[in-house]
């Protein structure tokens, strides 16, 4: 069969015809596989949902339990049969529970890969590329400028700031959930054993990753009962979006950072008014992407949300075959 | 190479004078020799290095990668230096052990011929990593922009030695890089190095605004007064046949006024305000002199347009002998003397302001005889020529600043302490026909207001935003809605860069104005008024 009768685009979302389901919909539908927690590719109101457990945890803290009308976990490497497609789900490295979905029917596999990195994360499992004919893989890092350093000399500016800055805060901005634990959890294997601040969006979320075996140490709430003067020399972390609102007022002359991969652009972090630019990305950047591609050995590649054309480009000069998959409802700006 | 990589980094984000002290005194600290002094160099513009031009870059980049690609990158990142660095595709076999130093960088292109500069920049770049490889790009691009002057490099460098700006300043034009001598010096390792160069700067003597009864204290008979001419304060230096014209802060502008530098037949250090015009018809206004400023070169039909003369207050050396110890009365005395020996088209004398008691001096300065006056200079007849500000030999005392009631248009988040308000403002007033009125953007200013009134204007902004663009708001300004600010500034220029046509100088919100609606606002005729006086 041809690949595209297997799984195509509508306008809820990719479609699976033999199986009759959709992979991160965007809209509401009876059955929906969902690839991570991510607000853009986990929405509630579906009939059922298949998903990680850890991903249908994170859909319960941020929507509530009856997110979806039934939900079914499926463990990482088993295979399921939904009609006659076998499907499974493998780690993708993105953030806890993230998953890549494999869908193989008459002897065609594809890999949905949904959003992966190959940076080292302790607070999820890695990905495991998968041999398959079509790979479905994203493209929000997707130019040969982007490119992540390790995360680790990352931290280390922000500790070498702290030091320089005793008298100030510093606030780091990261996505509430994945990044923002995953910030907490390198400040803790680098050696940084004080409290860390937390927005109240971060709360629940750095409890779940806590109650997961992930730990971020001690935790407290950056409230102002606590004392302006407190907060010198803290490090607070919180929502991006928290940090140019009055929310970010109690801190003593705060210096701005950002965890996040659209830091490598220098335009970017000082049109943010970022004082610190953290380059740390739970996306893969161009190298991780472009060998990843090559490491399934897939004779065709779907590229998706981001910046398909450079990432069709490469392929074209590779040889491999290669179309933008037009999916819509996607931030490509999430990091 | 890493290091200095970061710390340029850190320097172009961060907005706050002592953040980027913090930052340049940790480097020095930190960082070797030669590196550090390399660095400072790099900095102030002190280091010499064969330029690679862009389409050379771009040259060498698409030889290694395909074209396409780089043109999406360069599409995406805008800035040629850093697409350069980031897509640079690194071999892994040739990543040596190590990044190259600031030093060895250095080194290599300098000692690089403009045939094999291409070659040697691109060795360069295939040893060193993204950020190091952006610092290597910009260093042979020319101009680091990273919004340090040389005069707040200089500053850190008293900070890390914790010893007068003035001493840097006065040794600086005698130094040359890496400045082993002078880090070796603040760091307490040797003595103050000492200068066998000609004509070096003599840090200048400032003066403080009047405040509020500090009139009433002082005697009028002990103090004389002189015009404050709004031109550039200037040091001219002839020594040895070396000639150097100096900025307040010691930068070297010769360069850009040979007509005047070339008149300076003498050997001594004269003080006193650049201003554009022959002294002995008309003196240009700050808009004319503006043509003259900040040029590396200049024209000759500049020079004629333009020309520069100096007009001098104070005398500070004279062949061998320094005058800065004798007082005021008796330096002036010698500069009189001296000043007819001087070419009369580039150098005049800064006149007495006679007067008996500080009401009539009052009356004097609230109306000069010249546009180009901004007040008056107080100085004691009995004072030495000090270095620094300090409180009581000299006093100036400008005219009341200039006011206009603009209406805010525009808001950006501030750095710092203020980044969570709207703490810059853009600021228009009204053109076009009756009926038709449209608001022109004639300036922008940060500061002027207390904390609890921009507490106050960051709320209006957030209630009356009507578009927002990255950490810009605009904000609703229209005949009937609209917060006017009465806006102070020290003067106006023409500016084609503007679309109102006029620039502001020194520009601050000295009123909130809740009371006034938009309408009544001022009009961009009102400005235009300003100019042509």
């Amino acid at each position: 069969m041809r690949a595209s009768d297997l799984l195509h685009p509508r306008p809820e979302g990719l479609y699976c015809p033999p199986g009759d389901f959709f992979i991160d919909p965007v809209r509401p539908v009876d059955r929906a596989l969902i690839t991570h927690g991510h607000s853009d590719h986990a929405r509630s109101g579906h009939r059922s949902v298949l998903a990680t457990q850890q991903t249908l945890d994170i859909m319960g803290l941020r929507y509530g339990e009856d997110f979806a009308g039934a939900t079914q976990a499926a463990r990482l490497g088993e295979t399921i049969a939904l009609n006659d497609v076998s499907v499974s789900f493998h780690p993708a490295g993105h953030v806890l529970g993230s998953a890549q979905i494999s869908v193989e029917h008459q002897g065609t596999r594809i890999v949905a890969s949904g959003d992966y990195k190959r940076q080292k994360d302790a607070t999820c499992a890695p990905f495991e590329p998968i041999r398959c004919d079509v790979f479905i893989t994203e493209a929000t890092f997707g130019l040969p400028v982007f490119r992540h350093p390790p995360d680790t000399e990352e931290i280390a500016r922000l500790l070498k700031s702290a030091a320089q800055f005793p008298e100030r805060s510093h606030l780091v901005g990261a996505y509430a959930l994945g990044k923002a634990q995953r910030v907490m959890r390198l400040l803790r294997d680098a050696g940084y054993d004080k409290p860390l601040y937390i927005h109240g969006a971060l709360a629940r979320l750095s409890e779940y990753y806590q109650s997961q075996g992930i730990d971020l140490g001690i935790l407290e709430p950056a409230t102002v009962e606590s004392g302006k003067g407190d907060f010198a020399g803290a490090i607070v972390v919180g929502p991006p979006s928290a940090f140019a609102d009055r929310w970010a007022r109690r801190f003593p002359d705060p210096i701005s950072c950002f965890a996040s991969g659209w830091m490598r652009i220098r335009q970017r972090a000082k049109q943010g008014g970022v004082e610190l630019p953290l380059i740390i990305s739970d996306h893969a950047d161009w190298d991780e992407l472009t060998s990843t591609i090559k490491e399934t050995g897939a004779e065709e590649i779907w590229v998706t949300h981001g910046r398909e054309e450079a990432l069709v480009r490469w392929c074209e000069l590779e040889g491999i075959a290669a179309r933008p998959l037009h999916l819509v409802g996607y931030e490509d700006e999430g990091d | 190479m890493n290091r200095f990589a970061e710390l340029l980094d850190r320097l172009v984000l961060t907005p706050s004078r002592n953040g980027k002290l913090t930052l340049l005194v940790d480097y020095f600290r930190t960082v070797e020799d030669p590196d550090r002094g390399l660095a400072l160099a790099a900095i102030t513009g002190d280091l010499t290095i064969a330029a690679v031009k862009p389409a050379m870059l771009r040259m060498l980049v698409t030889e290694r990668m395909d074209p396409v690609l780089f043109g999406y990158s360069y599409d995406y990142v805008g800035d040629l230096a850093e697409t350069v660095s980031l897509v640079w595709p690194q071999t892994p076999g040739k990543i040596p052990n190590r990044e190259p130093t600031l030093g060895e960088v250095v080194a290599k292109l300098q000692a690089a011929s403009r045939s094999d500069g291409p070659k040697v920049l691109a060795g360069l770049l295939d040893s060193a990593g993204i950020s190091a490889r952006f610092a290597i790009i910009k260093l042979v691009t020319g101009g680091l922009r990273i919004g340090v002057s040389a005069r707040l490099a200089k500053q850190a460098l008293a900070d890390f030695g914790k010893v007068d700006v003035a001493e840097i300043e006065e040794l600086w034009h005698g130094l040359s890089p890496p400045y082993t001598a002078l880090f070796a010096w603040l760091e307490g390792k040797a003595e103050k190095p000492r200068s066998t160069a000609m004509a070096l700067f003599r840090p200048v003597m400032l003066s403080n605004p009047v405040g509020d009864g500090d009139l009433e204290k002082l005697d009028p008979a002990d103090y004389a007064a002189e015009w404050k001419w709004d031109g550039i304060r200037v040091q001219a230096v002839a020594e040895g046949g070396v000639r150097r014209l100096y900025s307040r802060t010691g930068d070297d502008v010769s360069g850009a006024f040979p007509d005047l530098a070339d008149a300076m037949h003498f050997s001594a250090t004269l003080d006193g305000e650049l201003l554009v015009g022959d002294p002995r018809e008309a003196t240009g206004t700050f808009s004319d002199l503006q043509q003259r400023l900040n040029r590396k070169t200049v024209t000759p039909k500049m020079q004629q347009q333009y020309p520069a003369f100096m007009r001098c207050y104070d005398l500070l050396q004279l062949g061998d002998e320094d005058l800065r110890a004798l007082p005021f009365r008796e330096r002036r005395d010698r500069l009189e003397a001296f000043m007819k020996t001087l070419d009369p088209g580039r150098f005049d004398l800064s006149p007495f302001v006679a007067f008996t008691d500080w009401q009539a001096l009052e009356n004097l300065r609230r109306a000069p005889p010249h546009p180009i006056i901004e007040g008056v200079m107080l100085k004691r007849w009995d004072s030495p020529y000090v270095a620094g500000r300090p409180k009581g030999p000299w006093f100036k005392w400008k005219r009341d600043p200039h006011t206009v009631d603009a209406v805010l248009m525009y808001a950006q988040r501030g750095h710092g302490k203020r980044s969570s308000f709207y703490s810059d403002y853009t600021f228009g007033v009204w053109s076009g026909a009756e009926g038709e009125e449209e608001l022109v953007p004639v300036g922008k200013a940060y500061f002027g207001f207390t904390d609890e009134e921009l507490k106050q204007i960051d709320k209006y902004v957030r209630d009356n935003t009507v578009e927002r663009f990255g950490p810009v708001r605009s904000v609703r300004a229209d005949r009937d809605n609209g917060l006017v600010l009465e806006v102070a500034f020290e003067g106006l220029n023409r500016s084609t860069r503007h679309k109102s046509g006029v620039a502001m100088r020194f520009p601050r919100i000295s009123r909130l104005r809740w009371d006034k609606p938009a309408n009544e606002a001022d009009r961009i005729e009102t400005l235009q008024a300003l100019l042509d006086r």
